[in-house]
């Protein structure tokens, strides 16, 4: 561990920042654990994906700019990636899911439909296609 | 005196990730449904990514930091291949 060089106010802010990074990323996946239905979880986790990361990231930037004097915006890479994909995921994620429950649900509906066509074209091959298809 | 405030805030802040990271565990196993396991899958990967940037602060070495890079892309991908695989069955149509 090479946090010698480092002044003491800064290494105090480097570990609260990445304690209270860590502490919200431990909150979301908290609420991942304790929320009742998917709509409510899928809200949970972008706690620690915004905020939690951006502390840690900022507390990662200190850290190798106070320590070893290179001040390169390096942590913005993932910062800008995680800010632009996080909403693409979970909203990939909230469509397949209500996809889902939409066609589960209208399951019943959409299995009568083919069998009473299926009937109807095999009362029509049988050739008493004069009787009318019953509803 | 600052190398104890840090050593300590770091290890600190790794046990509430791995604590994350349990918690994510635990939705995968017990998720009533693809989509609940998918999301823990999501979580876990992240706070994965955050304990890899912490391990760069607490050894002062930059492979870390790509490594924290790379399971980042990694795992956007992999996250949009499953949603796009629970909602139409196939990935690449």
């Amino acid at each position: 561990m090479t946090g010698t060089a480092l002044p003491e106010w800064l290494a105090v802010v480097v570990a609260v920042l990445a304690v209270s990074g860590a502490g919200l990323s431990l909150l979301g996946a908290f609420g991942l654990v304790r929320l009742g239905s998917f709509y409510d979880r899928v809200h949970a986790p972008t706690l620690g994906a915004t905020l939690g990361m951006a502390l840690i990231l900022i507390a990662s930037w200190l850290y190798f700019g106070g320590a070893q004097g290179r001040w390169l915006p390096r942590e913005a890479l993932i910062a800008v990636f995680l800010t632009t994909t996080t909403p693409v995921t979970l909203i990939l994620l909230a469509r397949a899911a209500l996809f889902r429950d939409r066609t589960e649900r209208s399951e019943p509906d959409e299995k009568i439909v083919p069998a009473g066509a299926e009937a109807n074209a095999r009362r029509t091959l049988k050739g008493d296609a004069k009787t009318p298809p019953p509803d | 005196m600052s190398a104890i405030v840090l050593e300590w805030g770091l290890i600190a802040a790794l046990i509430l990730l791995g604590l994350a990271m349990a918690c994510a565990t635990f939705r995968i196993i017990r998720g009533p449904r693809a989509q609940d396991r998918v999301l823990g899958m999501d979580t876990l990967y992240l706070n994965g990514m955050l304990m890899a940037v912490v391990f760069g602060i607490r050894t002062g070495s930059d492979l870390y930091f790509e490594a924290a890079l790379v399971i980042g892309m990694l795992g956007f991908a992999a996250t949009v291949a499953l949603a796009k695989f629970l909602m139409r069955g196939e990935v690449i149509e």
